[in-house]
């Protein structure tokens, strides 16, 4: 009660002026928190490109804040011993074919989950539900001597192969399908003599476009920062993707630290640009793929 | 004519064995049998080169003898719950932030905190590797520049430092997902819940604990159970990061890829994966419960 009439006797003006003040102090601290949270996201990758341009007496002496001119000298160093580039080829032909792969073995497998109408139908896919489920390191030991009974380690096969058999884009898609695709179309289509899979292929793949884009930059991230795979199917370092080489240089270069440098930009900077275009692709699809969980 | 039709599409559904065949086949021998062939090697020893010997459960009962195991089941507990929780809050808090009208540049804020996550683990964990070094490490020129300390810290040196800086680092790289998710489930609360409680004169703070927070806790149940299964599997930022402090941040997977790919012990490797895989199920199923116990309380009051 006394608040409330020591509240009536201050003037209008009065009231809004605080208000407006505590409301200019409560957005500043807001801006501050995000800026700082911010700063902390992106310092570690400026530090990471400073240094890099920097000798290593340099790096190892002092607090850097500017760039050097180092930076051909160390590159020179790691392309001595790691072949960076490779790596990065090996990436890009992994990631592409395997994206590609996974892209479209799980349309078809979506697909034929959401026209067909066929026996254990729904037992099956909830099977590939189950999967989901299945944390990855059971089956390590056992891929890793499968793959040496089919003489396929030090291949590329067990690294684009089991994509065909992708649990969450098949989910996804199917999903995508069940909306996206009318089951008109595919009748008219197929009165007008037009088969199975022409018919997947000429009108359900492109009607499924937005919906492969949103996987398939997920699925892109995900066999482009494969790790664990590489590094125990491939012996041959010519062979690895950009990750193990990375990794490779702490290995190798245990105090060359401006050669590191250049290594770790090299993988990350491909990334970042990536990002720079499609971040709002792909944080849709991250929190998309989430919420359908 | 009916019937002629329905024959047709009878004929047409068995189309989707085709489309679905090249999955399960493919699932049947890169996905199930290796999980079998896991278990089958796990009563054997084997060092990859020479033939495996059957031992029985010689394997599991070293793994449950093993301090070494269950130091890798405490670090990775403690991994885990030093970087979940302040991510967690981190996240909501973020996300609650960037859901304010007035907050400008959103985009380019949840892209800055989201950018952590899409760059290769294992190229973060190198990163830290260096960035953490006691003696030649950006992180102690800064903390010496700015005279907060004065001799560098040995961050790796000290088994709980090194823990910390590796949840730390966990929290980094995974925040900016949770906020994203928790921002498409404050997308998904209808605005007009918002303006009746401000109709109502609610203030903002109110609004969010009676209002929000209540209605966005399935999705902060869901991010808490899928962090359980990705949290109990750390492997890639450990394994390069920390192997100058002893053992202290020798997580249950990268105890089992050291056991099987740097020592070659794939018999016993493959028995700490089903330790692995009964741990990480154990923990699932209390979060399952908990959660529904507490949907239960909810639905009572």
């Amino acid at each position: 009660m006394q608040l409330n009439s020591q509240v009536k006797n201050k003037t209008k003006e009065q009231i809004s002026e605080n208000y407006r003040l505590k409301r200019m102090l409560v957005r500043g601290l807001i801006y501050l928190i995000l800026i700082v949270g911010a700063a902390i996201c992106l310092l570690p990758f400026y530090s990471m490109i400073i240094s890099s341009t920097h000798s290593n007496t340099d790096i190892s002496n002092k607090f850097l804040l500017l760039p050097g001119d180092q930076f051909i000298e160390n590159y020179k160093r790691l392309i001595k011993i790691v072949p960076i580039w490779r790596g990065f080829l090996n990436s890009v032909f992994l990631t592409v074919v395997g994206t590609s792969v996974t892209l479209y073995f799980s349309a078809m497998t979506a697909y034929g989950f959401s026209k067909y109408d066929f026996k254990y139908s729904k037992v099956l896919f909830s099977c590939v539900l189950a999967t989901l489920m299945i944390p990855g390191e059971l089956s390590i030991i056992g891929f890793f001597r499968l793959m040496g009974n089919f003489h396929m380690l030090n291949t590329y096969w067990p690294l684009i192969l089991p994509g065909i058999a992708n649990a969450f884009g098949t989910f996804f898609l199917k999903q995508n399908c069940d909306q996206a695709v009318s089951s008109e179309i595919i009748e008219s289509a197929r009165m007008d003599g037009c088969g199975e899979l022409k018919a997947f292929h000429r009108l359900v793949l492109p009607l499924l476009k937005p919906a492969l884009a949103t996987f398939g930059i997920l699925a892109f991230i995900g066999q482009w920062n494969s790790f664990m795979l590489p590094v125990i199917t491939l012996f041959d370092n010519n062979l690895q993707p950009l990750p193990v080489m990375v990794a490779m240089t702490r290995g190798q270069f245990g105090t060359d630290y401006g050669a590191q440098y250049v290594g770790i930009v090299i993988s990350i900077v491909p990334i970042m640009l990536l990002f720079a275009f499609l971040s709002r692709k792909i944080m849709d699809g991250v929190s998309a793929g989430a919420l359908k969980e | 004519m009916r019937k002629t039709k329905r024959i047709k599409s009878l004929k047409k559904s068995r189309f989707g064995y085709f489309f679905i065949a090249p999955y399960f086949i493919v699932f049947l021998i890169f996905g199930l049998y290796p999980i079998i062939y896991s278990f089958y090697t796990s009563f054997s020893k084997w060092d990859g080169f020479s033939p495996p010997v059957f031992i029985g459960l010689d394997n599991y009962q070293r793994l449950f003898t093993n301090l070494e195991f269950y130091h890798s089941i405490l670090n990775t507990l403690i991994i885990w719950i030093v970087s979940i929780v302040p991510e967690l809050i981190i996240a909501l808090l973020l996300a609650l932030i960037l859901n304010e009208r007035f907050v400008k540049g959103k985009h380019v804020f949840r892209a800055v905190f989201y950018f952590p996550n899409i760059v290769t683990a294992i190229t973060i964990g190198v990163l830290v590797n260096l960035m953490f070094d006691w003696q030649t490490g950006s992180i102690n020129k800064l903390l010496m520049a700015l005279h907060i300390t004065d001799h560098p810290i040995n961050w790796f040196g000290h088994s709980f430092l090194a823990q910390i800086i590796i949840s730390a680092v966990m929290c980094w790289q995974w925040f900016g997902v949770n906020m994203l998710i928790f921002t498409a489930g404050l997308q998904s609360i209808p605005r007009t819940l918002y303006e009746a409680a401000e109709v109502d004169g609610a203030n903002r703070f109110q609004i969010t604990m009676n209002i929000t927070l209540p209605l966005l806790k399935p999705v902060i149940l869901f991010t808490v159970i899928t962090s359980i299964i990705g949290g109990m599997q750390i492997f890639e930022v450990p394994l390069v990061a920390g192997n100058a402090s002893g053992d202290s941040t020798q997580t249950m997977m990268v105890y089992l890829y050291n056991t099987a790919f740097t020592r070659f012990q794939y018999g016993y490797a493959s028995s700490i994966s089903y330790g692995m895989f009964i741990i990480i199920l154990i923990f699932s199923i209390i979060s399952l419960l908990v959660s529904r116990s507490r949907k239960k309380n909810t639905q009572s009051v």
